[in-house]
């Protein structure tokens, strides 16, 4: 197979774009489709400062040393979740990653809280996805205004946007479906941009990428995603892109241009209060991060109590 | 061949493939799914394969 640019022998093939290409070609396409979903979209300028969410796995370190070669400011940020030695491990490539280029990283553990993501787990019995995404949520806002960014930019990726997108139709999430956009603009001063450069680019792009750059990620999976429903969704459409290629781009750039302003009306309002525990804005009296700390220290203290023995029960 | 399925580490003795989209049918894998990796570089489906080689097939699934 030839690459379709140079007719060099290609490395990868993409059927989405009807495409093949070598090592220098693709690396070429793949930082100007980046580039050009960050101009087409306006997510930030040249005067920006980023924080790039980044987690150790392929679609957040490409993002970012894309983001640095084409010369934008920007602040690496690594949540250290305390899910054992694959938290260890996706600290450790991050900060390798960020050493090795020379890149600005700051790195905040749940651990030195002396709180994981295991222990909210076995606390409050939530979904471990779902006790992550508050806890991400919480501290990649904080980090932007502790950090003086004025914008977020997460890795999440063409196929992590089209389950989602499945995810909500599925169930008719029309708040989620008003919210799922490449750019969400802040609703609060405390709060930045928020922005998806890769929601068009495919896992097999990024993964592609990072292994051709020698970014060397974590390819493990986080042990908590076995079963998790956003797998499910991936695998019908991988079975939808091998049958009918470029389902899934369309499916998500088309609902992005004309299906997501239907859902407009259904988007939540302002945070209008400020959170009574950390001064982020918030709902109601606590935050979703404030209130499941809560939930979980109450949970923790009660475990902590001594049964009552006999004489005293 | 040899063939490592990661990220689960799992190997495996494969023969009588000729070619990459061979192998990925085999072992039922959809194309796009993988990196199909031989030494430093990335094998696109129509690339012959021997029984010598040494194949990475890398998952490009991540998330939860």
């Amino acid at each position: 197979m030839k690459c379709t640019r140079c007719r060099e022998p290609a490395e990868v093939k993409l059927r989405a774009h009807n495409s093949a290409f070598c090592r220098s070609c693709f690396v070429f396409f793949f930082q100007r489709r980046v580039a050009r979903a960050v101009e087409h979209e306006k997510m930030f300028d040249r005067a920006s400062r980023i924080l790039v969410a980044v987690s150790g796995g392929k679609d957040s370190l490409a993002l970012w040393e894309v983001l640095a070669e084409e010369g934008y400011t920007t602040v690496g940020f690594h949540l250290a979740l305390g899910i054992g030695g694959y938290s260890s491990r996706s600290r450790e490539r991050t900060e390798a990653f960020a050493a090795k280029r020379g890149l600005d990283l700051r790195v905040h553990a749940l651990a030195d809280e002396g709180l994981g993501i295991p222990d909210i787990v076995s606390a409050t019995r939530r979904p471990a996805c779902s006790a992550c995404g508050t806890f991400k949520r919480h501290y990649f806002d904080a980090a932007a205004l502790e950090f003086g960014c004025d914008v977020i930019a997460t890795g999440h990726n063409l196929d992590d946007e089209a389950a989602r997108l499945l995810g909500n139709v599925l169930h008719w999430q029309t708040d989620h479906l008003a919210r799922q956009k490449p750019v969400m603009q802040p609703r609060h001063e405390k709060f930045v941009r928020k922005v998806k450069p890769l929601y068009l680019t495919s896992e097999l792009e990024t993964a592609t990428y990072s292994f051709m750059r020698g970014i060397d990620y974590v390819v493990e999976e986080c042990p908590n995603a076995a079963g998790a429903s956003q797998l499910t969704y991936k695998a019908v459409l991988d079975r939808l892109e091998d049958t009918s290629p470029g389902t899934k781009v369309g499916f998500v750039r088309d609902f992005v241009v004309r299906g997501s302003a239907a859902f407009a009306r259904d988007e939540e309002g302002d945070s209008a209060r400020t959170c009574e525990g950390c001064g982020m804005p918030s709902f109601g009296a606590l935050c979703s991060f404030c209130s499941l700390r809560a939930e979980v220290d109450r949970k923790l203290a009660a475990r902590a109590k001594p049964a009552p023995t006999p004489s005293n029960a | 061949m040899r063939v490592c399925l990661n990220p689960q580490g799992r190997e495996l003795q494969i023969d009588g493939v000729a070619r990459v989209g061979d192998l990925l049918r085999r072992l039922e894998i959809l194309p796009g799914t993988v990196l199909v990796i031989r030494g430093e570089r990335l094998l696109t489906e129509d690339a012959s394969l021997t029984p010598e080689d040494d194949i990475e097939l890398r998952s490009v699934v991540s998330g939860g």
